[in-house]
């Protein structure tokens, strides 16, 4: 039997990814990682700032993505987020440049505890890719 | 008549005015490919978004807690337009479609008489709004800086949106723009956000039972604002889209016209030039008879 699915990463500006031979994918949902495997229940979930990792038979990849948000059915797994980039060609300009930003929002005492934990999560993960 | 040398003046003002119409009808042209193609490429996110949220709201039981931009204030009394703009002119007919659309509405809201609060989003709806809705202007954006549609910009607009939202400030919103057909017709839309409409095209089968993590509800409350910068996100690439394929038979009739008018000029201006001749024979020859 095969252990194959497919998997869409969508961004608002383009379709990102398109893949129909996927195993498992491990995404960073928001109340821990998610691994999927197929015929995985229907699931929708969030994603935190995180890593997503995408095992397939042509090989492993993996992603950083700033939020997102997942639907799993009938063995396709989509993905949407507005930002997300591919950790083998990643710009280190632009890793600090998130991650600076993300700090100075830090900064600001106005934001509630959720934002709070969510910044420090996605400073986390950018600091340990660079 | 005019004289040679006027006509001479203008035959060469209207050329070079072709010159212009005919460069801009390029640029037109290569920017409408480019803004088509990426109106393309993002409409899997917003088909994406609607099919989620659609699956989310059928699940939805408890309509009394539903949240807010769901199911609205439970009020209809203040409309918040979001008017969605070029920044540039000389688009036909875009922009003037667009407000007329919306100036409709406005006399609607405005006879019955709720509350209207505008936001315009790009410089010529405000241009042209400015003088009779003035007062009723409560922000203006524009993103004059920025190159291409971005998604960040349109997030600007939805979080101004939704902030205005939790305020109270309005009950319904709704956004004009227009959608891109082909190159010769757009489509001006209005199209409500907040409560969200849903379309009763894709009712899903009772048998979707998902796994939601976290909370059903609490999905649904952070979806919801994404969706709305979405939808923003996605009318103003169909307005980009609309504004060039605009711009482009606009320029492309401006240049005809012009080569037109140019036929017209060179006819007239040989008429004269051969009728001075003709005059200035006959008076050689007169003078040379009367000798």
């Amino acid at each position: 039997m095969s252990e194959e699915y497919s998997l869409e990463i969508v961004n608002p500006e383009k379709s990102f990814l398109l893949k129909d031979d996927v195993t498992e994918v491990v995404v960073p949902a928001y109340e821990g990682e998610i691994g999927i495997l197929k015929d995985h229940i229907s699931i929708i979930s969030f994603l935190k700032p995180g890593i997503i990792k995408v095992f397939s038979k042509s090989g492993e990849d993996s992603y950083y993505v700033n939020d997102g948000i997942i639907e799993f059915k009938n063995n396709n797994l989509s993905i949407l987020t507005s930002l997300i980039l591919n950790l083998k060609d990643i710009d280190k300009v632009k890793i600090s440049e998130i991650q600076k930003s993300a700090e100075e929002e830090l900064g600001n005492s106005e934001i509630s505890d959720q934002e709070r934990y969510l910044l420090d999560q996605k400073i986390e993960v950018l600091k340990s890719i660079n | 008549m005019a004289s040679l040398d006027d006509l001479k003046k203008r035959i060469s003002s209207v050329k070079s005015t072709q010159k212009i119409t005919k460069a801009m009808k390029m640029v037109a042209a290569a920017k409408l490919r480019r803004a088509q193609e990426s109106a393309e490429k993002g409409r899997p996110y917003s088909d994406k978004m609607n099919n989620i949220i659609l699956n989310l709201s059928g699940g939805i039981s408890d309509i009394e807690n539903a949240p807010k931009l769901l199911s609205g204030t439970g009020e209809d009394k203040i409309h918040l337009c979001v008017v969605m703009t070029s920044d540039r002119g000389l688009c036909g007919g875009f922009n003037t479609n667009i407000i007329k659309k919306a100036k409709l509405y406005f006399q609607k809201i405005l006879d019955e008489g709720k509350t209207l609060k505008i936001i315009t989003v790009g410089t010529k709806g405000y241009d042209q709004l400015k003088r009779v809705y003035g007062d009723n202007i409560i922000e203006r954006i524009s993103f004059k800086e920025s190159k291409n549609v971005n998604y960040f910009d349109a997030d600007k607009v939805g979080k101004t949106v939704i902030e205005k939202f939790e305020n109270k400030e309005f009950d319904v919103c709704v956004i004009f723009y227009n959608q891109f057909k082909n190159v010769i017709t757009q489509i001006p839309q209005e199209q409500q956000i907040i409560p969200l409409k849903t379309t009763d095209e894709e009712t899903n089968s009772p048998d979707d039972n998902y796994e939601f993590e976290p909370e059903e509800d609490e999905i649904l409350s952070n979806l919801l604002p994404k969706n709305i910068s979405t939808q923003i996100f996605k009318a103003m690439l169909e307005n980009s889209a609309s504004e060039q394929g605009s711009r482009m038979s606009a320029m492309d009739n401006a240049t005809r016209n012009a080569g037109e008018m140019v036929d017209k000029l060179t006819i007239e201006y040989n008429r004269s030039r051969q009728a001075a001749i003709t005059k200035e024979l006959i008076e050689i020859i007169s003078g040379a008879e009367s000798l």
